[in-house]
């Protein structure tokens, strides 16, 4: 079933002074979603419609929601198309952005007009209409709240992306897969094995992880619609794969030359080359930059693990992480500019942040249990990584600095290991 | 008065007494006391665990540990990998190899230990071993797994020096995925951090 989106809307052009995403005290903007109209009226729709706006945008943290209670004007007499919005009535309820939504009913079919308005100017910011079946009504939301995103932030968003994430909950650690809200976790693999180290190629179409299913710890590179694929299969360890961005290759530490060392291999597993140097000691825990022509990783050359970078062919490595003896696990955001990754400091774990370019780190959670293998948001907004806060190791999410930290999902075992796919693959 | 002062210094003998025969003494260091200082980064930062119950606790448990590998009457579920358990090929080969925390070095304990199995592998020369490295489950799993590849690749090699063949010994890391001892705190982590011998 097809939803039509028929383009009809306002000039616009991100608007960058609505969302300053470079400021670290970061604002939260506050946003009015009456209950949408429905014609004919069906409370349910109004109701749930509203609420899966409400939550999708709510979940970036950009946003704070205003009590419906205070509303001036009830949903279903509301105009919806601005004309002859009181906007100082809903501004007076301390909103700056409004959204209305106007939806109509025809046996199946299911027609929704969202408008996104700037409540304080009285102005119209951007219009979208949406065609498609009853059953279409969450894409559809989750379509507009992406162009309200896009709109007011410039970047594509996550709201149609998933998390993969290592559970114990069968009895061995499988890959699970979720919504990048926590909805709908179902399980990726049933290898009955120790399965680790889930990775989303820059395409959405592979996993690959590492798994003991033939009794050594192998990587496996598999589809994810319809799960053919290949194995990687050195003689040794293979583990921690990293998909170079755009293309179908693959980083990996492997041992079969006796030391612990990053390759470059393609996505079928063969060797293209060794890619850090021979100094003794591990080398593991490769990560790209989103141009493909960095990458970070952990060494132990200077004693103790840390996380270095180096210009894929230049063979020189360049150190990051200075502030104590255990920094691991390093993940590049996708928008280029930091690499998180899991340091030890004060007897925990915990998720902090570099410049790649060298520069002062700073650590985004502290004191509260361990929290490990941090993984952006493919718009480098949001964190998701492992804590153990609660007890349990669960899946967290976090903003990029750190603030509206939170479970995302909690399931029978242990989760561990998260992995955020590109936007899009839903 | 007399008396008074003869009960005085009574007491002060008698305190004399008891504190020269109940004070704890001061501690006898294990040896490398370095190591097990560094060894007691714990995550909840408590209490340092050198004191006696814990050392007794580890030793303890390490006890029980050997006790249990003796009785195992079955022959080792080598293929498993991994179990804690009896290979059946007894003591020589069921004694893990243990190392530091965060490190792949072998101490004087651990290299006396792989003299013992490279001394059976001679007496036993149709036999190869597989030899896991494992961690505790502190630091992250990916770091963890590549120091269980040093650890058992440490072991090897050293064993390779001491004259076994290369083609004897297969390695393989389950980094802090197969403990020992699923608890936490240094008498469990200890036990973990091991190299541990399975006879093919």
């Amino acid at each position: 079933m097809t939803i039509i989106l028929l383009l009809w809307q306002v000039t616009g052009f991100a608007a960058y002074d609505y969302v300053d995403i470079s400021n670290p005290s970061l604002r939260k903007i506050p946003m009015a979603i009456p209950y949408f109209k429905v014609d004919p009226y069906h409370a349910e729709i109004s109701r749930s419609g509203s609420d899966i706006c409400s939550d999708t945008l709510n979940f970036t943290g950009y946003f704070t929601m205003i009590d419906r209670n205070t509303f001036p004007v009830n949903p279903q007499e509301l105009d919806i198309t601005g004309a002859t919005l009181d906007f100082q009535s809903w501004s007076g309820t301390g909103a700056e952005l409004l959204i209305t939504c106007g939806t109509q009913i025809s046996g199946n079919a299911l027609e929704m007009e969202f408008r996104l308005f700037d409540a304080f100017k009285g102005k119209l910011l951007i219009g979208k209409r949406y065609k498609g079946n009853i059953a279409d009504q969450e894409e559809m939301v989750r379509r507009f709240c992406s162009e309200v995103i896009f709109y007011l932030t410039g970047s594509r968003g996550f709201f149609n992306s998933s998390i993969a994430f290592v559970s114990t909950g069968s009895g061995n650690k499988e890959i699970w897969l979720c919504d990048f809200d926590g909805k709908n976790p179902r399980p990726f693999t049933r290898n009955r094995s120790i399965t680790l180290f889930p990775a989303w190629s820059s395409d959405g179409q592979w996993i690959a992880y590492t798994s003991y299913k033939k009794g050594n710890p192998d990587i496996y590179v598999e589809n994810v619609r319809d799960k053919r694929g290949f194995s990687i299969s050195y003689k040794g360890l293979n583990s921690t794969p990293a998909w170079v961005p755009g293309q179908f290759n693959l980083a990996a530490t492997l041992s079969f030359e006796g030391d612990q060392k990053i390759y470059l291999l393609t996505g079928n597993g063969k060797m293209i080359r060794r890619i850090t140097d021979g100094t003794r000691g591990i080398d593991t825990s490769p990560t790209w930059s989103p141009d493909g022509q960095r990458f970070a990783f952990v060494s132990a050359r200077s004693g103790s693990p840390q996380v270095y970078v180096m210009r894929a062919g230049s063979g020189q490595a360049q150190r990051l992480t200075f502030q104590g003896d255990y920094n691991t696990q390093p993940s590049w955001s996708p928008k280029g500019d930091r690499v998180a990754y899991t340091s030890r400091t004060g007897g925990g774990y915990n998720i902090c942040v570099v410049s790649p370019d060298g520069g002062g780190s700073s650590c985004l959670t502290r004191g509260s249990g361990d929290n490990e293998s941090p993984s952006w948001s493919p718009d480098g907004s949001m964190i998701a990584f492992s804590s153990t806060r609660e007890g349990p190791s669960r899946i967290y999410v976090m903003t990029s600095y750190g603030t509206d930290q939170r479970a995302l999902l909690s399931l029978p075992g242990q989760q561990t290991d998260p992995d955020w796919s590109p936007e899009g693959i839903k | 008065m007399e008396r008074r002062r003869w009960a005085v210094i009574l007491i002060c003998l008698a305190l004399v007494g008891l504190m020269m025969t109940t004070a704890s003494c001061s501690k006898k260091k294990v040896i490398g006391d370095d190591t097990v200082g560094k060894d007691q980064l714990q995550k909840t930062g408590g209490g340092a665990g050198t004191s006696d119950a814990d050392r007794e606790a580890r030793e303890k448990a390490l006890e029980e540990a050997r006790r249990a590998q003796e009785e195992g009457a079955a022959g080792g579920t080598g293929a498993a990998g991994g179990a804690y358990g009896a290979s059946g090929y007894g003591d020589v080969i069921d004694e893990d190899v243990y190392f530091s925390f965060d490190s792949a070095v072998l101490s004087g304990e651990a290299q006396e230990n792989l003299r013992r199995k490279a001394e059976w592998l001679k007496s036993h020369a149709d036999k190869t071993v597989t030899i896991e490295g494992h961690c505790d489950e502190r630091g992250t799993n990916e770091y963890n797994m590549a120091l269980g590849d040093r650890r058992a690749e440490s072991a090897k090699s050293f064993l390779s020096t001491l004259g076994i063949a290369a083609s004897r010994m297969n390695t393989i890391s389950y980094g802090e995925e197969r403990p020992a001892d699923s608890g936490s705190g240094e008498s469990a982590w200890s036990k973990n951090r091991r190299a541990h011998f399975v006879v093919q």
